[in-house]
Parts: C-alpha cells; sequence; structure tokens
C-alpha cells in the first residue's frame, strides 16, 4: 500500500555531510559518523521484558501513557498473558490539568497494586517520556513509598523513556538505580564488599555457567549484577573490582565507581574469542596462574570453535550490515567477522560508550563504517546501495527488507537469547545463519518447482 | 491515574496511523519521541506487511528538550514530502509531542510545502486508538470531499464502502467478500475507503449513490458528515451472520431503489444455515456463551449465537464506551446484564461470575478462557498474529458465516466426547482435564491427581463457593464433580442459590438433585 521509495543513486557508502554531527577521521577503524534524525529504535521501557523475568519478586511499574502500555504488550507479545511482573499508570486528563495531585494518585495506583501482588519485595517506578516532560518527580515519590513500605518492599526508580535511553539503555538505568539504592542502605551493613561484580543482566544458564569457571579460577566473592532476588546482597566498596558482561552499561559503570570499584577492562564475551579474552582480563586482575587458567578454559574454549565452525561457510565471506539496536553491534559484528569470516559493511549502533568498546573496535577491520546515532531513511539508502547478503535490523524493517528479496536477522533476538559465554557460541553462530540457512532452503524449493 | 496492566486499544495516534497505512499517497508525519517507531511493528509483524508504514516520526530526544524541537517537525515534513512525495500529508502528535505544544497544523502550514496538510488534533490522554481512527479519516474524507459538484446523474446501483482499515478483524477478505456479494446483486462499488484508497479516490466519494458503513467505529463520522453534506444515505448493518447478511442486502436494495426479493431467494448460499441445523449440532442448544470486543462485533455475534446456533448469550460487552447504547440495547434483548469497560481484570471477574462455556472475546480474553480452561474463539480486534491468517477468512456475507460456524464449534468438545465423558468419568486419557484434542492449551492440564483436583476445580468452576451460610457435605461435593467440567460451575451455583432460597444450611447430594429438578433446562 505504500509507495515504494525513490531509488536513490549512491556511489558506495553515502554520507551527508548536512545530517553528520561529528566525523572523526583520527578514530579507528575507519570513520565514525554520528546521525541525527528519525531513530528506529525501541525506549528504555522495553528492557523491562527481561529484566522483570531476571528479578523475580520485584515489580516494575510505568508511570506513563497510553502509548507506553500499548507499547509493552506490543513487543512482549505474547507474554503479557501469562501476568507479567509490570503494568503502566496511565497518566489521564484530570492528571496534567492538575485536577487530581499525581502523587495522591501515584500512592492509590501502588496501595491498588500491591494489594493484589502482595509477594512483590521491590516496586520499581520506572518513568516515561510524558512523565518527564511535565517533570513528575518520580525520585521523590519512589522515597516516600519507600519510607512508608519500609521494611516489607523496597521503592526505587529510574527512567526508561524513549527521550533519554534506547532500548538496552533501560537496563542501565535500573542498574544504577540498584547500586544507587544498596549505597543509601550501605550505612547499616556489615557484610564485607563483593571482590569481584560482574554487571549485565545474563541469561540464568551463562551466569551459571561463568560461575562455574569463576570457582574453578579460584575466584570467589562475585556478585551477579542484577541479582535474580531483590532482596540479593549488593555490597560494593574500594577493592570491588568490576567487569562489564554488556556493552550499555554506562551508567552503571559510572554508579560502581562512585562506591569506589574499579573497572576490569576486556572485550565482551561473546563467542569464543571474546569469552576468552573477557575471562583472561578477569583471571588477570586476580592473578591467577596463566596455566591454572589454560587449563580451565581449555575444553570449553575448543567446544565454542567447534560448535561455531558449524555455520562458518554459511557466513564466511557474506557481507553483513547492522542497524542501530543494542548498542551489542560492535561485539557482534567483532565476532562474526573474527570467528565466522563475515566481511561487516556497517555497525551501526545507538550509542557508542567509546571507552567500553575501544578494545572491540580496535578488532574490526579498518574499512568498517561506524555509525552513532540513526537517520533512518539515509542508513536504508546506504544498506541498499551496498545491498549485503544479511541486513541485522528492528522488526519495523525486516520483513520490508524481506520483501525487497534481502535477507534479515531480527536484532533483538540478541537481548532475549542466552549467546555470552563458550557454550553458547555455536548457538549464537546459529542465529546468524539461520535465516541465511532459511533462504536458501526455500530458494531450493521454489528453483525445484520450476524446473519441475 | 489508571492502573493498566493490559490495554484493549491503543493510544489515538495510532488510529491515526492505521488510517494512513491503510492508504496509498497519504504520509503522515508525527511528532513523538525516539520510541514510539514501535508502532510500526504492529504492521509490519502482526500484519505481515512487506512495507513500512508511511509514517515519519520526528522521534526528538531529551537533548532537543532545550532547543527547538519545532525545527526538528518541520526538518521531518520537508524531508517527507521530498522522499516520499505524497499526495498528501496528515501531521500531529503522539501523547509527548502533544505536551510540546508545538503545533504541528500550524508548522506544517507555514512551510509552503506545495501539498495539502491535514492537521489532527488527538487528545491522546483523553481517547483511544479507534476514536483516532474514526476523526482521522473523517478529517481527511472532509478535506477531500468537501465542496464537491455531485454529478447530475448519479447511478443509484453505485455505493462506497467505508470502514474497512489496517489491523482490523479479517478486514482484507471482509472486503472481498462484500464486494462479491454487492456485484451479484448488481451494485457498481465506486470508492472503498480509508483501504486502498488514495486522497484524489476520496474525492470521487460523492459521485456514489450512498455508501455502505462496515465498520461503524471507524466510519461513522465521515459518513454522518457525507450524509449532512451531499445526502448520502447510508447503510448501516454489520453484514456478519446470515440474518444479518439479509437484512444489508435488503437495505442495500432499498437505498439502491431496488425492489426487495421474496424471501427465501437467499437461501443456499451458505453452508451454516444447514450445519447449524443438522442433528449433529443438537447438543450446541442452549450453550452458554460469553461475548466480548469491538461493539460491532459482538452485538453481531450474539446475534449468530442466539438466532443462527441456537446458544444462550450469558453476558455481552464491549471496550468501546462510545458504543455503549448499541451494546445496552443487544443485552436488554438478550436479557443480560450490559458490560461496557475497559478494563480487562473486570471482563474476567464478568467471565468468572457468568460461567460460559464458550467465550467469543478478543485476544485477552483467549487469554483468560485459557486460564479457566474455556473454550474460545476470537472474533474482534485487538488480535495477535495468528489472527491475519494467510487463507481466506471472512467474518462477513455468506462464506463469513461459515467461517464462523467453523471457528466457533471448533473449540468445543464434540457430541460423542461429551457424552461419554458424562457416562465413565474416569477414563485415564479421557477426562475432564484433557481439554478437546484440537486445543493447545498453555500448560499441560494437571495430572487427575486427588491434590491437583480443588485447584483445577476453581478454575473449571469459574470460581470458588459463593459464601451465602450454606456448605456442602463431603459426599454433594463427589457427586458435583460427576457433572460435567463445563456446566459444573452452573450445577455449582444453581445449587446454592437454590438451598439458599429454601434456606438449607448443609447442601447434601438431596439438595443438588432437588436444584436440577428445580432449573431443568
Ligand atoms: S516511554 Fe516514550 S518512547 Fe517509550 S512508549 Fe512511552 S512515550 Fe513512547
Ligand atoms: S514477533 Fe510475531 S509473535 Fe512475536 S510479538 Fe511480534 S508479532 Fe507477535
Amino acid at each position: 500500500m505504500n509507495k515504494p521509495f525513490p531509488p536513490v543513486a549512491l556511489n558506495g557508502v553515502c554520507i551527508d555531510p548536512d545530517r553528520v554531527q561529528g566525523l572523526s577521521g583520527t578514530d579507528q577503524p575507519g570513520r565514525i559518523l554520528r546521525q541525527r534524525g528519525q531513530h528506529e529504535v525501541f525506549c528504555g521501557l522495553t528492557s523491562i521484558i527481561w529484566l522483570h523475568r531476571k528479578m523475580q519478586d520485584a515489580f516494575f511499574l510505568i508511570v506513563g501513557s497510553r502509548t507506553c502500555a500499548h507499547l509493552m504488550q506490543s513487543a512482549a507479545g505474547v507474554m503479557i498473558f501469562s501476568e507479567p511482573r509490570f503494568a503502566t499508570a496511565i497518566m489521564e486528563e484530570r492528571d496534567l490539568a492538575g485536577l487530581a495531585d499525581m502523587h495522591d494518585e501515584l500512592d492509590g495506583v501502588v496501595e491498588r497494586l500491591l494489594a493484589r501482588r502482595p509477594d512483590i519485595r521491590m516496586l520499581v517506578l520506572v518513568g516515561s517520556c510524558p512523565s518527564e516532560v511535565i517533570k513528575l518527580d518520580l525520585a521523590r515519590a519512589a522515597e516516600r513509598l519507600d519510607a512508608r513500605h519500609q521494611p516489607a518492599r523496597r521503592v526505587i526508580a529510574y527512567s526508561g523513556s524513549g527521550i533519554e535511553t534506547t532500548f538496552t539503555q533501560g537496563e542501565d538505568n535500573f542498574l544504577a538505580a540498584l547500586l544507587a539504592d544498596a549505597a543509601k542502605r550501605a550505612p547499616g551493613r556489615t557484610d564485607s564488599p563483593a571482590r569481584l561484580v560482574v554487571a549485565g543482566c545474563l541469561a540464568d544458564v551463562v551466569e551459571d555457567q561463568f560461575a562455574r569457571l569463576f570457582t574453578a579460577l579460584g575466584i570467589d566473592g562475585v556478585t551477579f549484577l542484577p541479582g535474580r532476588s531483590a532482596t540479593d546482597r549488593l555490597t560494593v566498596g574500594p577493592g570491588t573490582r568490576y567487569v562489564l558482561a554488556q556493552p550499555y552499561l554506562g551508567a552503571t559503570a559510572a554508579a560502581l565507581e562512585k562506591a569506589g570499584a574499579s573497572r576490569i577492562d576486556a572485550l565482551f564475551p561473546l563467542g569464543g574469542e571474546g569469552t576468552r579474552a573477557w575471562l583472561a582480563a578477569i583471571a588477570d586482575a586476580f592473578k591467577v596462574d596463566p596455566a591454572r587458567f589454560e587449563a580451565v578454559i581449555a575444553k570449553p574454549l575448543q567446544r565454542a570453535g567447534e560448535a561455531t565452525a558449524h555455520y562458518r561457510h554459511w557466513l564466511s565471506g557474506k557481507r553483513v550490515f547492522f542497524f542501530p539496536d543494542s548498542q551489542l553491534e560492535p561485539s557482534l559484528a567483532r565476532y562474526l567477522q573474527r570467528e565466522l569470516g563475515a566481511a561487516i559493511v556497517e555497525v551501526g549502533s545507538p550509542y557508542l560508550h567509546r571507552e567500553h568498546v575501544a578494545g572491540e573496535l580496535a578488532l574490526l577491520s579498518p574499512d568498517v563504517l561506524v555509525s552513532e546515532g540513526q537517520d533512518v531513511e539515509r542508513q536504508i539508502d546506504r544498506c541498499r546501495a551496498a545491498s549485503p547478503d544479511l541486513i541485522v535490523c528492528g522488526l519495523g524493517l525486516a520483513n520490508p527488507f524481506e520483501a525487497e528479496g534481502r535477507v534479515t536477522k531480527w536484532s533483538i533476538e540478541f537481548a532475549f537469547t542466552p549467546i555470552q559465554g563458550f557454550e553458547q557460541a555455536g548457538d549464537l553462530a546459529e542465529l546468524f545463519a539461520r535465516p541465511l540457512m532459511r533462504a536458501a532452503l526455500l530458494d531450493d524449493a521454489a528453483n525445484r518447482e520450476r524446473l519441475s | 491515574m489508571k492502573l493498566a496492566m493490559w490495554t484493549y486499544e491503543g493510544p489515538p495516534h495510532v488510529g491515526a496511523m492505521r488510517i494512513a497505512a491503510s492508504m496509498r499517497g497519504l504520509h503522515y508525519v508525527l511528532h513523538a519521541p525516539q520510541g514510539d517507531t514501535y508502532a510500526d511493528l504492529l504492521f509490519t509483524m502482526i500484519e505481515r506487511r512487506p512495507s513500512r508504514p508511511p509514517v515519519t516520526y520526528t522521534t526528538f530526544q531529551a537533548r532537543d528538550l532545550s532547543s527547538s524541537t519545532a525545527d526538528i517537525f518541520r526538518d521531518a515534513c520537508r524531508e517527507a514530502v521530498e522522499r516520499f512525495r505524497p499526495e498528501a500529508l496528515i501531521v500531529g502528535a503522539s501523547c509527548t509531542g502533544e505536551l510540546l505544544q508545538d503545533d504541528p497544523g500550524g508548522l506544517a502550514r507555514t512551510l509552503d510545502l506545495g501539498l495539502p496538510v491535514i492537521p489532527l488534533d488527538l487528545p491522546s490522554y483523553q481517547r483511544k486508538e479507534h476514536w483516532g481512527a474514526a476523526e482521522t479519516f473523517y478529517q481527511i474524507v472532509r478535506a477531500f470531499a468537501a465542496n464537491r459538484q455531485r454529478p447530475e446523474t448519479i447511478d443509484p446501483l453505485s455505493c462506497n464502502i467505508l470502514g474497512p482499515t489496517a489491523l482490523g478483524f479479517r478486514v482484507r477478505d471482509d472486503v472481498t467478500e462484500i464486494r462479491r456479494l454487492l456485484e451479484s446483486e448488481g451494485i457498481d462499488v465506486r470508492v472503498i475507503a480509508p483501504l486502498g484508497a488514495s486522497p484524489a479516490d476520496l474525492a470521487r466519494l460523492p459521485d456514489a449513490a450512498f455508501n455502505i458503513v462496515l465498520s461503524p467505529e471507524i466510519a461513522n463520522p465521515a459518513a454522518q458528515w457525507l450524509k449532512r453534506t451531499y445526502g448520502m444515505p447510508i447503510v448501516s448493518t454489520v453484514p456478519i451472520g446470515i440474518g444479518a447478511t439479509r437484512d444489508f442486502l435488503a437495505e442495500v436494495r432499498a437505498a439502491a431503489g431496488l425492489p426487495p426479493r421474496p424471501l427465501g431467494a437467499q437461501a443456499g448460499r451458505d453452508r451454516l444455515t444447514w450445519y447449524a441445523r443438522s442433528v449433529d449440532s443438537t447438543y450446541l442448544t442452549r450453550k452458554r456463551v460469553f461475548i466480548f470486543g469491538e461493539a460491532s462485533h459482538a452485538v453481531a455475534a450474539a446475534r449468530i449465537a442466539t438466532e443462527e446456533l441456537g446458544f444462550t448469550v450469558c453476558g455481552l460487552g464491549t471496550y468501546m464506551r462510545e458504543f455503549a447504547r448499541e451494546i445496552r440495547d443487544a443485552a436488554a434483548r438478550y436479557g443480560v446484564e450490559p458490560l461496557i469497560t475497559d478494563d480487562h481484570l473486570e471482563v474476567e471477574d464478568a467471565i468468572i461470575a457468568a460461567r460460559p462455556e464458550l467465550v467469543l472475546g478478543t485476544q485477552m480474553e483467549r487469554h483468560v478462557a485459557k486460564r479457566l480452561r474455556l473454550p474460545c474463539a476470537v472474533i474482534s480486534a485487538p488480535a495477535h498474529v495468528q489472527d491475519f491468517p494467510a487463507r481466506y477468512a471472512p467474518q462477513m456475507g455468506y462464506e463469513g458465516a461459515n467461517v464462523i460456524f467453523d471457528s466457533w464449534v471448533h473449540p468445543l468438545m464434540m457430541g460423542l466426547e461429551e457424552h461419554l465423558l458424562q457416562m465413565f468419568r474416569s477414563d485415564f486419557e479421557f477426562n475432564d482435564h484433557a481439554a478437546a484434542s484440537h486445543l493447545h492449551p498453555h500448560a499441560p492440564a494437571a495430572p487427575a491427581s486427588a491434590a491437583a483436583q480443588p485447584v483445577r476445580d476453581e478454575s473449571a468452576d469459574g470460581a470458588t463457593a459463593i459464601d451465602v451460610g450454606t456448605g456442602w457435605t463431603a459426599d454433594a461435593e463427589r457427586e458435583l464433580k460427576k457433572v460435567p467440567f463445563f456446566v459444573r460451575g452452573k450445577a455449582r451455583r444453581n445449587t446454592e442459590a437454590f438451598a439458599a432460597s429454601r434456606g438449607i444450611r448443609s447442601i447434601t447430594v438431596e439438595t443438588l438433585y432437588d436444584a436440577k429438578a428445580h432449573f431443568a433446562r
């Protein structure tokens, strides 16, 4: 029904100087293109979809509009029906007109909610665009409610709004809020701080694998952030080392540093190489005997290599284009390029935390275009002009690209699937290979049809 | 503030998107924060469209708020026009955009874009998706069909079809079905809108003799305006079901100035009528059915259920307050309390209280029914990806009635299955924990252990015993379990009501059978 796009003539990569805010010639690799235009991305609210599953006794209450509620049920798809631990307090006309006191209204909603869900140990108020634009002070609301509901439950707040956060950045703000809350409660605490904090939501199975590896390496006092329960111990102090398991944790890293922790710089644990480097950086920081390290990781590293190899011929030499989505893109591209032999055309990321992804970018070949932010129409033009073999993009773009005869991998699956660590390396490769396999299967069938 | 776990309708700008996405040559510039592009996937995923909806979002961020979001909006308008070259532009704001008060309409008008610009004013904190769709359609019809000269002579056998929209429930096939039906009557369908229409097509609306409104939720305001402005009559019967389809055709013929057809001339054009008559369907008699959804689909379903399938309506409601009156009238006809609410928890409570044997509802009721282990069929939006099927599956017209027969009867247990279940209650694989074999319950049925019994019983009954100061003896409780599970809730409720009315404090096996005799169907 929609008119097709007018064809745009392009010579290779199109960089429109009007739209480029900063083009740093010195950044490695290649250049970093910064763009500002229409962003075809999720807002931070969507991270609630995995966070509420991870932390089983927390409830996420979005303070927002009908749009926010609609987003959540559209993005959560089928899951919304299994009594999820999230809901929306929808602001109405009378709230905005000042006829109702927003804080009283919110208190009322919270009372109703907690009466329905007495099992909740932590209530998380999540800010949205409308609540932020009208400057509703959710931090203050959280403090007030927290005081009222202590000690049965805690109440914290963070922003998941689209104006402040893109997709996974919602998790970043949540973790930062958890740390701020822990710091606030610290004076009464007598337990000793964690030696290592692993920051970033990981699938339970991945977390368990890493925990076993840490034990085998002789590293104890490890805390995973977020924990599985709102009441999990979270003590950070000087002497705590932390490592990021996810690349989108700028605010969390800052909060950890504020509490006195210091960062272990590493690649992100995607693929055999990434996981090895990540663990090696940690082992190094804890002065694990190198021989012991090699002994512990030898088998799993070999398994990761074997599993990945099954898919190499599907991706080797294939040209891949990444649209921005989760900030995982540079690490995923590095894995595809180095372990599967793919050629990366462009790596889009909604945001680049330079320090945290420096290692990843350094490993990408110099002709890769790294783009930060988005102007979706122009990026589509670039993508079409480059005509890659595989496009990694969101669900709003995937089917339209497929309908043009291109092969896509929808990107939010990387946020919902266990992909980190040695044992998941093959699964990660398969996520990329599957659409290519499928296209080949269906094309074969169509060809057979035509010949017979 | 209102607590919502689930919403039946999106915000009004999603309604406007549905209009834009339905049409050709119309582009929508939406002042919205980064993130609101999620709405694209309603179209690309749920409806599986092969193209992006024609919507440009400004996607402003926090850092833009301090400078000029109005500039961002202007740029977005210019670029959208340049890139997509639409015939016309609609402009508006999402809920957050509305708070900025940038006035999209005013801004767009100052731009000299060289094409018609229609500003939309959709109050997001007051109204919802269907209202937004109806208002948008009304505004664009006004914009393009105003000040037209109606032709001197208008073919009386010509009409427009108004209402079909993207993301509507089975709309794609309804249009095909109704169009065929009209053509078989010799009626010429001029413009179908908004689905598939261009702004230029809308300008031709006054050229037809009358308008058919297939979806009053979306097309009523526009059709009313066309009636006021050009005197175009409206055919308003929604042709879902055999009776409704006949009434619809009669109304169409009257509007077209054709003589009424003799009764019975339509016989044999559908299979529902015969299928419902065939003895295999006898067991459907007076099955209790709970109906909830879009107003026109719910009203149509109630009529089919009672007049065409021989069910009993035990609950009827809609989430559309704008159509409360229609639902109230229909509910009065079937002697049930109308349910007008957009709170799914209230709907769930009403389902539990009504103890239906079949639920006809939206995607949300599908879920509730699954949890209560009740058979269910989806009859209305909001629906999920599985209700946008590949096969031809209209709801309207004669083939629509065939589709309805299959999809409503399908989830029910087959007659023989039902009898055997009553005769032999302890078959290890064929018991009342096993739902109809063609159903896919969420979780595997609980094992028929004594421990699982009370839990499951509660859900099958739909509720725990009502506390009216009476109690069940163990014997009576055991006897009650021998009642098939889909009517057990009703038996429990009737017995308790009976006991309460007689002042019986302890319900025995006798009381159970006394009540059964008293209430005999
Ligand atoms: S938080 Fe903002 S971007 Fe996200 S759904 Fe709500 S209004 Fe839209
Ligand atoms: S991916 Fe498909 S099934 Fe899943 S939520 Fe989206 S539309 Fe529904």
